[in-house]
């Protein structure tokens, strides 16, 4: 009876204690900031720790991890506090964590919207209090852009017609195309899709036949290959598109279980550039990934450090980015540091 | 006064019927859909994938049935299949096979107990008690995983989701297992009857000496254990432990499919027949939207339509006067 007792509480603790996790500040460095040397970073009082809220989607991916050790990696290595939030996936979450950090009056508040849409009524009230707003990695949309300061991140649609264009390079212009889409009304997965639209319109025998959402997910592009392959078209279709590459190692699997060789029989590309991605490519299983790249901590804390001191910056910075084929896998793969 | 005649319609008469008219749309609509060809030892198909992909909710909804029936409710599997898929992937690159399957099996199960005590010892709400988990577990899960997707290349373990015994799928086979098991036990023994009698009323349960508590617990740890082996097969599929997405709304669509087969939500009324055709149901759906390029973000629609109208078909209300009007005719 006892040991089950404490079997029971012990799980309460652990419940609680990880729903304490979920808003934990990050122990940015030691509490006194006198016994270590200045960071090399602009500061605007010295005496004063620059404190900057950031709102992440969640850690659905090995990109937005790589994109969560860089912000907090970053942000310790500057001395920055830096109050770190886990949306889990949801807008509501998001939207709750910004109220917080206007309520904790941080002297910036950055963040990575899950969704475009809905953001007006707190961003509002983030101007209100006159906090400055920093987008990263996604977009949204409002229609009076004076509600963010600037926005840092890959060009998504760029991103598409680099998939786009190094498809037609690849297969002389000739491809039946089946596209995995990401979440649907997301960013990337809307501008993605644009940019490889745009991008095939150079190449009339590039043609899309067949386009549903993977959700940014191995077992949803998985499941959804398996049905593009077996549907009427299926047979036509030469290469795929994804929008993640996630999704395009799980459509290798499913390739290869309806007796296809993945990277020859059907041509793939995908976007981000993860570490899987390129050991897809060494094994050949993968053709091409557009790199977008996470590791933004830099250039974010630069920009907050820009804001906060009231210089000016640009309302669009675009991320550092390249494509990578399987030649350069085996190379590339050695430095990738996500 | 005269009892008013039961309805008389087989319970599972509605959720066959929509597959039935699913299906038939599919035949006159979707080329292909009903093609099978025998392929290095198996079958191949549309048909067959559906077979195969509603397997996990079939599994999961058959634990949830009897939750359910003794008037609980189990929010907690989706998170419980992340963490067990979470177990296995992280032991797969070093552990024997069947330590593999155990422990994942033995999360599950725990999990399953964890919610279980907490319904019948601290009688918190069923739904409260696994909300809890559901919230909690899938930061278990990315604990374990370390918040990476974590990738194998076990062959045994790969094999679980994607070879076939005897021509199908091999989740086919464990969900059939798993429901032939639970309906032997809950129709060949007591317990079925006790479950049911749990759900329609405990406290007279309890006064006429079943030990009401434990049978609670029981299901809920199948209900736990059930969501362990979906976990193993989601984690299988994929050849990888993805903490954030594996089983994400498992407990609604196992839920769902539940409620389409007829099972009460109010308890003291249970068919796993019906949750395993609703599950084949919700699948068929999903699956008749991919063929027809119905975009993601549109696709949930027509599954709540569905599924409205095979729940406002079994409305008791509903169902009386079908039956009446049946009977009338007769």
């Amino acid at each position: 009876m006892l040991t089950r007792r404490t079997l029971l509480a012990a799980s309460c603790i652990a419940a609680v204690s990880l729903f304490a996790c979920e808003r934990k500040t990050e122990p940015a460095q030691p509490a006194a900031p006198t016994a270590k040397p200045a960071p090399a970073a602009p500061q605007p009082a010295k005496d004063k720790k620059l404190r900057v809220g950031f709102a992440q989607i969640g850690a659905e991916s090995d990109w937005r991890r790589a994109n969560t050790e860089s912000i907090k990696a970053e942000a310790a290595a500057r001395g920055i506090d830096l109050i770190f939030s886990d949306a889990q996936q949801k807008q509501e979450n998001q939207i709750k964590a910004i109220r917080s950090f206007v309520q904790q009056g941080v002297d910036a508040i950055a963040f990575a919207p899950v969704v475009e849409t809905g953001w007006e009524p707190v961003l509002k009230e983030v101007k209100q209090a006159g906090i400055p707003v920093i987008l990263t990695d996604r977009v949204v949309d409002v229609s009076d852009k004076s509600l963010y300061v600037t926005f840092i991140g890959a060009d998504f649609v760029e991103e598409g017609r680099r998939a786009a264009a190094w498809l037609g390079k690849a297969t002389d212009g000739k491809a039946m195309v089946a596209e995995l889409q990401g979440t649907p009304g997301s960013a990337p997965a809307i501008d993605r899709k644009k940019g490889f639209e745009e991008g095939i319109k150079a190449f009339p025998q590039i043609k899309i036949i067949k386009s549903q959402s993977g959700e940014f997910t191995r077992a949803k592009g998985k499941e959804v290959t398996e049905t593009f392959l077996k549907s009427p078209e299926g047979k036509q279709i030469t290469a795929l598109y994804s929008h993640n590459d996630d999704m395009a190692l799980g459509a290798i699997q499913a390739i290869e279980e309806a007796g296809l060789k993945p990277g020859v029989d059907i041509k793939i590309v995908s976007i981000d550039g993860v570490r899987a991605a390129f050991e897809a490519m060494v094994a050949g299983k993968l053709n091409c990934t557009v790199e977008c790249n996470p590791l933004l901590g830099p250039q974010l804390f630069d920009t907050v450090a820009a804001v906060v001191a009231k210089k000016p910056v640009d309302k669009r910075i675009v991320t550092k980015e390249s494509v990578f084929e399987q030649s350069q896998a085996a190379e590339a793969i050695k430095t990738r540091k996500y | 006064m005269p009892e008013p005649r039961r309805a008389s319609l087989p319970p599972l008469l509605w959720p066959l019927a929509a597959l039935a008219l699913l299906l038939c749309f599919n035949f006159l609509f979707t080329p292909g859909f009903f093609s099978v060809e025998f392929r290095d030892g198996r079958l191949v198909g549309t048909l067959i994938d559906i077979l195969n992909h509603s397997s996990k909710v079939a599994i999961v909804a058959v634990g949830m049935t009897l939750v359910i029936a003794t008037g609980g409710v189990d929010l907690s599997v989706g998170a419980v299949v992340a963490i067990c898929g979470a177990v296995a992937a992280t032991l797969a690159q070093r552990a024997p096979m069947p330590v593999i399957v155990l422990a994942a099996l033995g999360a599950g199960l725990a999990a399953g107990l964890c919610n279980g005590l907490l319904v019948t010892r601290l009688r918190l709400q069923p739904i409260v008690a696994t909300l809890v988990l559901m919230v909690a577990g899938r930061g278990v899960a990315q604990l374990i995983t370390d918040g990476l997707i974590i990738t194998f290349e076990r062959p045994a373990l790969v094999a679980v989701a994607n070879r076939s015994l005897l021509a199908l799928p091999i989740p086919v086979w464990i969900a059939v297992g798993i429901a032939a098991l639970a309906a032997a036990f809950t129709r060949r023994t007591a317990a079925g009857m006790l479950i049911e009698a749990v759900g329609d009323n405990d406290r007279a349960c309890r006064y006429s000496g079943v030990n009401e508590s434990r049978l609670r617990l029981g299901v809920y740890a199948f209900c736990g254990l059930c969501a362990g082996v979906a976990g193993l097969i989601e984690c299988s599929y994929i050849k990888a432990a993805d903490a954030n997405n594996a089983g994400l709304f498992l407990e609604l669509d196992a839920i769902l499919a539940a409620i389409i087969g007829g099972t009460a939500l109010a308890g003291g009324r249970f068919s796993i027949a019906g949750s395993l055709t609703g599950a084949l149901l919700i699948q068929a759906l999903t699956k008749t939207m991919y063929m027809h390029d119905v975009s993601a973000d549109v696709a949930p629609l027509p599954k709540g339509l569905a599924v409205l109208a095979v729940c406002i078909l079994q409305a008791p209300r509903v169902k009386t006067s079908l039956a009446r009007w049946a009977g009338g005719r007769a």
